[in-house]
């Protein structure tokens, strides 16, 4: 398998093609982690288990003849409200406290949730049939899913609708505000306490789209979720909290990563990769931070 | 002094005792000694110098594979052992069994303290929850790539040696209480003479304020690698012997269970009172209680309680059993309080 890579060149088109779609999707679950992560300065470790329960939202409606695709819609709505619970119960008690704290609580609920939805929907791997069929391109060299095709275009459709309501809208406004600097933003009117659970709302939702597009491409697994988590978490600390752009490409690049990582070193080492690829990418942060500082000196 | 002699004689004398009074809880006991060495550890970096680390399972984890891997390698081919898995197509004599198992342990803890050695340097420059995140991310990538390793077993798993046919059918559990109980001592008896040196205060230093202590000429990097070495000796340590009691080892169920034992070890550190001596130790004890008794009276539901009960704590009592204490009875810990201040306190509330 390993010199496969080199020797047929369609195989890399199809891997960069798949890492692409795929990358998207993670752009658009690191965008709602660099969203919370700016406004409230917390790292939620159940950002995956989100996904995944967003995921089993869209599998239901397929299971009860529901076309999955309309969890697009149904998900978020649902995941709002569940953002907003999670916000009223835990975090808005962790807000404003040592981040290991609110790092250690979201790891609980990332816990709690996975063996929940473990109980509720079962230890079973299950993916929603959506039945898009799939495209061929170049002489049927590369075989891609429809599936992707429109995974990738509603993440990206989803992703701009926020953007411009961040920008247009007055709780979008205020969301920047209160990122840029909360107690200026109090001082001002905003209510910080409504903006941090509408962030966290929005975030959850996020999460719900992603994890309805993911049922509908790949396959959920009440434990697949802090894979999710940590890729999310990766693609914001290489992009930069509020950049766009960079959270896109960086989703892309991880996406593109994966699909290689798994071709030449095979499927089991998949999510060791991955977690491993994080590590590199922190140590290689904190050489260039620390060689900033003697520099300084 | 002399009351503290009088207590750690009782404990030690309990400690010994425990086995033949309570033989049905043998397992049980030695399990705690494991947990009480793992949560006092992890008190070292996470509690004292405010490296809070998810990463500690790796030493463990290392530890187990290495103990095991040693024990078997010694005396017979490595890959037909894990190949035969429970079949045992090759028995261990006594003599064998313990020679493995001693060397196995000085590797179990030797070769997790130079890893720490190796990637401190790097990893440790991290601040807060960057590295926080990235030893969680290490600990599931050293899972998720030992599980794909064909020589310890991959994802089928690795059975340790069993025990050999000596003495009674007691031996088995005795044999394991006893080196759980005295790596406990030995690991008790470490930290409680690395706690009253300087050495304690610089990690206390580094922990309220990484670059003053700095600026005060402290070479913090060393003191942080040598935290984290006497952290990762102990964890391997622990881990080599619970590779024993289980049985068995699975890697990301068994040996690398961040989900489990990475988690149990910050709560019982933190439930207990971080940066204290005897916290990590009451946390664990109160913690193996409450978790054995959800474990067998609520089966099934043991992770929604573990889950609820992280939250909770964390949200509520984050200072834990000793820093409550602490609070309430300060003169106990041996600090001086102003009777006007104390007053005045009362007033407040």
């Amino acid at each position: 398998m390993d010199f496969l890579v080199f020797q047929y060149p369609m195989i890399t088109v199809q891997a960069c093609l798949d890492g692409i779609l795929l990358g998207v999707l993670f752009a658009l679950i690191a965008y709602g982690m660099a969203l919370q992560w700016g406004v409230m300065n917390i790292i939620n470790i159940a950002q995956g288990d989100l996904v995944i329960l967003g995921g089993y939202i869209a599998y239901f409606m397929y299971l009860y003849g529901i076309h999955p695709a309309w969890g697009v819609i149904v998900a978020p709505v649902i995941m709002y409200f569940v953002g907003i619970a999670i916000y009223k119960l835990v975090i808005n008690k962790v807000v404003d406290r040592d981040l290991f704290i609110s790092i250690l609580a979201t790891f609980g609920i990332s816990i709690l949730f996975m063996q929940l939805m473990n109980f509720a929907f079962g230890a079973d791997v299950v993916l929603a049939n959506s039945g898009y069929g799939t495209t061929m391109l170049f002489d049927s060299n590369v075989v891609l899913p429809n599936s992707k095709i429109f995974s990738a275009f509603i993440s990206i459709l989803f992703a701009a609708c926020l953007v411009i309501y961040m920008k247009k809208s007055k709780l979008g406004r205020a969301i920047r505000a209160t990122a840029q600097n909360a107690r200026a933003a109090k001082i001002l009117g905003v209510d910080t306490e409504k903006v941090y659970a509408a962030t966290f709302g929005i975030n959850a939702a996020l999460c719900g789209v992603a994890g309805a597009l993911i049922s509908i491409t790949f396959t959920i697994h009440p434990y697949m979720g802090l894979p999710y988590t940590i890729r999310s978490f990766m693609i914001v600390i290489v992009a930069g909290l509020g950049n766009l752009p960079g959270v896109a490409m960086s989703g892309m690049g991880l996406g593109v990563f994966e699909e290689f990582a798994d071709y030449i070193l095979g499927t089991e080492f998949r999510i060791g990769s991955v977690f491993l690829l994080l590590v590199l990418i922190l140590v290689y942060r904190r050489f260039k931070l620390s060689r900033k500082r003697e520099y300084l000196k | 002094m002399n009351k503290n002699f009088i207590l750690y004689a009782v404990i030690l004398i309990f400690g010994l005792a425990a086995p033949f009074l309570f033989p049905a809880f043998k397992v049980q006991l030695s399990i705690l000694c494991v947990l009480i060495v793992l949560a006092t550890t992890w008190n070292i970096q996470g509690g004292e110098m405010g490296y809070n680390s998810f990463g500690n399972i790796l030493f463990y984890g290392l530890g187990m594979y290495l103990c095991a891997s040693v024990q078997v390698g010694m005396f017979f081919p490595l890959a037909e052992w894990t190949e035969s898995g429970g079949e045992k197509t090759f028995v261990h004599t006594p003599t064998q069994f313990f020679q493995g198992m001693a060397v196995g342990l000085v590797v179990a803890a030797v070769v997790p303290t130079i890893v720490a050695g190796l990637i401190g340097y790097s990893i440790l420059g991290l601040r807060g929850h960057y590295f926080a995140i990235c030893t969680l991310g290490l600990g599931v990538a050293a899972g998720e790539i030992s599980g794909g390793i064909e020589i310890i077993g991959a994802g089928q798993g690795f059975t340790t040696p069993p025990f050999p046919s000596v003495g009674s059918l007691e031996a088995r559990g005795e044999f394991f209480y006893f080196l759980s109980f005295f790596t406990l001592v030995l690991t008790f008896i470490a930290v409680r003479s690395i706690y009253s040196t300087r050495f304690k205060l610089i990690l206390n230093a580094i922990r309220d304020n990484e670059d003053k202590a700095e600026a005060m000429g402290i070479e913090t990097m060393k003191y942080k690698i040598i935290g984290w070495m006497i952290s990762a000796f102990f964890c391997g340590l622990a881990g080599g012997i619970m590779g024993g009691l289980v049985g068995y080892i699975d890697s990301t169920d068994v040996a690398f269970d961040g989900r489990e034992m990475g988690v149990f070890m910050v709560l019982m550190a933190i439930l207990g009172g971080k940066g204290t001596l005897w916290g990590p130790i009451i946390g664990a004890t109160i913690f193996h209680i409450f978790k054995e008794g959800f474990w067998t009276f609520f089966l099934g539901w043991q992770y929604v309680a573990l889950g609820v009960l992280i939250v909770v704590i964390v949200i509520y009592f984050p200072e834990g059993i000793m820093g409550w204490l602490r609070e309430k009875y300060p003169e106990r810990f041996g600090e001086v309080v102003d009777e006007k201040d104390r007053k005045a306190q009362v007033e407040l509330k």
